[in-house]
């Protein structure tokens, strides 16, 4: 940070100084080009995955891929019971994960500030949010598949719970934490106890920031495929059972992306824009609830 | 928030004997609930330890410590050994770092200080919005566009000029398939250059505007500034978010499979196939059977992967914590 480590010596003549300058900015418009061309083609990347997408998923998009459900190849079918398969193990892990990951997030941010337990819980939960999802997926594996005899929609809707956990407890302890701490105290002045205070107003107060965090989780688990292969493995036929093996999109993406059939391959893109789109809008209605707040 | 005041303070009136007993109760009630859940991700993650552990020990009993560096991966024989998903997986991971952190920081570079205002907002969005894309989606983009241009255009090119070269060249040899462990790396990169990018722009701001300002006061560029005041005192936390990126190339797993090529040998070259623990788990997988070894040595190879991934994980996490909070 000192002003040798900036430019070296101070020049002794006006022609060094011009030189040394002109290498300054020489320098500086080299660094700032390798910058602009980086993030260009970081956004090449983002267009390039989105044309493709659109590109080779419009093809096999009609109305039969919401109203019918996956068939052999060559007879046509659409995804109907992958996008349900979805929908119901991706609903039922928010629900199991949301509120232990609200409760989670309100202990470290209400209770446990600066304390050994609560260091812990918030290093570990850190861990388990970068972990890899495949691990889950084996853990869970052994947790309720082995023992409870076979593959089953509810083991997927678990790990998919464990996956959201994390991401829920680090907005929630976020956003509570942005509460000032005076708010906490006039409530409690007003002879409220602790709870109320929590559930009332603080909750309240940063509603629209714990909305995000649960809305940014669906959209993560969404479009987990490696838990879902140790859990709910996968079902090419209508079943919404829950101790039974359930479909879902990315799976029968997984399962017709890596297929022979023609069908199947463009049947599996449009399930990824299908997934990608839901995705990325959930992530834009996120961002848009938080903005609004 | 004024309704929420107005409906406490009712009840506060009608019976403040009942709230002074009931209070404190529901109080307790709240806090034990809370309490109780963070106790449940620390049980949660020494589960996942303690399950995966179970499930290896039949392979880690038969085969030792010599599991993790024999190359042997024969399900017809019975027997199995990590070196080769533990060198495709470490090898990926590192390779993608490598491709990734100079565009990473590029991007973070560009969006803290390059960038005008206007344009800050909607690149930032969108990089982060490359990092919310599935997994899998990168899995099937690599497949059909990245390893087409891999094996027409690339590789050829690398394998006539650089394949040429004594040393350096063994590592470009072979065959240009297109897949292999270069190609898997490069889908990596451009999986966690979104992350990475985004931690360090994150970590950038922190940095005061007083300092830089008295860099600019001094005539320093733009260039200076980043290189001799935020890296200076960002430099931990970046390392922090390299790791970060670091452990996610580790773990993952659909991006992979669909792109390594899938040889359970070490290759010398780049352009070779490989696999990764978690690519081999996934296609392995399904022709383990209930209580077989494989499906042991596949665990094993699960626990080796957590290993791994929390060393990193725990590194990274220290060297991001915010320094002296308020301070």
């Amino acid at each position: 940070m000192s002003g040798a480590t900036l430019t070296g010596l101070p020049p002794k003549d006006s022609a060094a100084a011009s030189r040394l300058g002109r290498r300054r900015r020489r320098r500086d418009r080299v660094m700032t080009g390798l910058a602009i061309i980086s993030t260009v083609l970081g956004l090449l990347f983002l267009v390039s995955i989105l044309f493709t997408l659109f590109w080779r998923g419009l093809q096999a998009m009609g109305p039969q891929v919401f109203t019918e459900v996956t068939r052999p190849p060559g007879s046509g079918g659409g995804l109907l019971n992958a996008i349900i398969g979805t929908v119901i193990q991706v609903g039922l892990g928010t629900v199991i994960g949301t509120p232990v990951g609200i409760l989670v997030g309100t202990y470290l941010a209400e209770y446990a500030r600066g304390s050994r337990l609560g260091n812990a819980v918030r290093f570990v939960s850190d861990v388990l949010l970068s972990a890899p999802s495949i691990l889950i997926g084996l853990f869970v594996y052994q947790l309720l598949v082995l023992p409870f005899g076979g593959f089953s929609g509810i083991a997927g809707a678990v790990a998919l719970a464990i996956i959201i956990i994390p991401i829920v407890v680090r907005t929630t302890e976020d956003m509570l934490q942005l509460i000032p701490n005076t708010l906490r105290e006039a409530v409690m002045g007003l002879g409220s106890p602790k709870w109320k205070m929590i559930t009332l107003i603080c909750y309240r107060s940063v509603m629209s920031g714990l909305i995000t965090g649960v809305l940014l989780g669906i959209a993560r688990i969404a479009g987990e495929t490696a838990p879902l292969l140790f859990t709910s493995l996968g079902n090419l036929t209508w079943s919404v059972s829950l101790t039974q093996a359930m479909s879902s999109l990315p799976l029968t993406i997984y399962a017709y992306a890596g297929s022979p059939y023609e069908d199947w391959v463009s049947l599996a893109w449009t399930g990824a824009l299908l997934i990608t789109v839901s995705v990325l809008l959930l992530n834009i209605i996120a961002r848009i609830v938080l903005r609004k707040a | 928030m004024q309704q929420a005041l107005s409906s406490a303070l009712p009840a506060a009136h009608a019976a403040p004997a009942a709230r002074r007993r009931g209070g404190p109760g529901g109080d307790s009630v709240f806090e034990w609930a809370c309490r109780l859940a963070g106790v449940f991700v620390l049980v949660l993650l020494g589960a996942i330890i303690v399950e995966l552990f179970i499930g290896a020990l039949p392979a880690f009993r038969r085969f030792g410590l010599a599991f993790v560096w024999t190359e042997l991966w024969d399900p017809v024989a019975d027997e199995y050994g990590a070196l080769v998903p533990i060198y495709g997986t470490v090898a990926t991971a590192v390779l993608a770092i490598l491709l990734a952190v100079p565009m990473a920081f590029g991007i973070a570079f560009f969006l803290t200080e390059l960038a005008p205002g206007w344009l800050r907002r909607p690149v930032g969005t969108a990089v982060e919005l490359l990092a919310a894309v599935p997994s899998i989606i990168f899995g099937m983009w690599g497949f059909f566009v990245i390893v087409p241009i891999m094996a027409q255009v690339v590789q050829p090119a690398v394998i006539d000029s650089v394949g040429e070269l004594p040393l350096i060249g063994v590592l470009f040899a072979g065959p240009p398939f297109g897949t292999g462990i270069l190609t898997a790396a490069l889908i990596l990169a451009v999986m966690i250059i979104p992350f990475v990018a985004a931690t360090m722009r994150d970590v950038f701001a922190t940095v005061p505007p007083v300092y830089k300002e008295s860099a600019y006061g001094l005539g320093a560029t733009r260039w200076e500034v980043m290189r001799s005041v935020v890296l200076p005192y960002t430099r931990t936390s970046v390392v922090g978010g390299i790791m970060l990126g670091l452990g996610r190339a580790l773990g993952e797993t659909l991006a992979v499979t669909f792109v390594i090529g899938n040889a359970n040998r070490v290759s010398t070259t780049l352009f070779g196939p490989g696999n990764t623990i978690a690519s081999l788990v996934a296609l392995e997988f399904g022709e383990a059977g209930e209580g077989s070894l494989k499906l042991s040595a596949l665990l094993a190879l699960g626990f080796i992967l957590f290993v791994l991934s929390f060393i990193v994980l725990a590194i990274s996490r220290l060297l991001l914590r915010p320094r002296a909070k308020g301070a």
